[in-house]
């Protein structure tokens, strides 16, 4: 009873330019966030830097809730490389292994059938209707690292939308109700 | 300012900065790595080699490959993953990877074996240009660590060749 006591006299105690100074402080904290972000896009070359592995399709080697750090790079497509694509159609981007590369001599386009190591077949099944192979502009990125377990904490914010509500808002009463 | 939050706060930052750290230099140990790894692959049959309706070759091996990648093995390693690939050119291609086969290797153990297999990918060319063909095995490996940078190279053999008619 005594602490919700001290969080209501907190609250009435607020004044404008004290809460002004919070709430500017909260949106440099968000915007840094941001700026690191883009910076991140930039230098790595890939629309999302930072995946979250999904499945099992990948295990042992990468299980679910593990990050993986990407990289675009010029450099052509090669067999064994992990690649991170999307299909039209799917929004979900898939973590895969390139088993099969054909690049033309001419144009330097090139064909690319993946297959996830834990999965008994390729992924022709996985790709839009009547395509079968993946091109260059399907693929969003090239795995270089991994960080094992990191990523739990998207997935559960994501299966469990309540959680990332009470967080945020555990947050936000933390702010306000800071004395500084 | 002494508050549990703010100690709690102070104590989660320090503790997650440390293991982002310990995990960087867990990944930059694996750079002083003395890696020697050997493999030798034998076409011990080609099974067939047909034209297929849709008009492009494929072909049906049994191989031999003999390897040791035990030196590939670090205490940051969770794994091997390791790839036989046939690699060649075509009038229309510059270059074709095609995986024959694969296999995980979980253990410095297991990464010394001698294996006598059929291919578990289907050979295809897209075209027909396989009749006499010249071309490469490469023994590709990727080495997935516990955390950090993944790294991958292979071993090129040449000198292999694909019959000149069909059997």
């Amino acid at each position: 009873m005594g602490f919700i006591g001290e969080t209501v006299d907190s609250i009435k105690a607020i004044k404008i330019r004290q809460l002004l100074t919070q709430a500017i402080t909260l949106g440099m904290i968000i915007t840094s966030a941001l700026i690191i972000w883009k910076a991140l896009i930039c230098v790595t070359g890939s629309e999302s830097p930072v995946v979250v592995v999904l499945s099992e399709s990948m295990e042992p080697g990468f299980q679910r809730g593990d990050i993986l750090f990407l990289r675009m790079t010029k450099e052509p497509i090669r067999a064994g490389e992990i690649v991170v694509f999307s299909v039209d159609g799917r929004k979900i981007p898939i973590v895969h292994r390139a088993i099969k590369v054909h690049e033309r001599g001419d144009t330097k386009e090139v064909d690319v059938l993946t297959k996830g190591d834990n999965n008994k077949i390729d992924d022709i099944v996985l790709y839009a209707e009547g395509q079968l192979w993946l091109h260059r502009h399907h693929i969003m990125g090239r795995a270089v690292g991994f960080l094992p377990y990191v990523g739990w904490v998207t997935i559960i914010m994501t299966e469990k939308p309540i959680i990332k509500y009470i967080l945020i808002g555990a947050l936000g009463l933390l702010v306000i109700t800071s004395k500084d | 300012m002494h508050s549990f939050g703010y100690r709690a706060n102070a104590l989660l930052t320090f503790a997650v900065t440390i293991l982002a750290f310990i995990c960087a230099i867990a990944s930059f140990s694996d750079k002083f790595s003395n890696q020697t790894p050997s493999a030798q692959i034998q076409i011990l049959n080609i099974n067939w080699f047909q034209k297929q309706p849709h008009g492009n070759d494929e072909v049906s091996l049994t191989l031999n490959v003999t390897a040791d990648l035990q030196s590939l093995f670090t205490w940051n390693t969770k794994q091997v993953f390791a790839f036989v690939a046939a690699e060649y050119e075509t009038s229309k291609n510059a270059l074709n990877q095609v995986s024959l086969w694969d296999a995980i290797i979980p253990e410095k153990e297991h990464a010394k074996f001698w294996i006598q297999i059929s291919n578990k990918y289907r050979f295809i060319d897209q075209g027909h240009n396989l009749r006499g063909k010249d071309f490469n095995l490469t023994l590709h490996w990727h080495v997935m660590p516990k955390t950090g940078k993944m790294f991958a190279d292979k071993i090129v053999m040449s000198g292999y060749q694909l019959p000149n008619a069909y059997r």
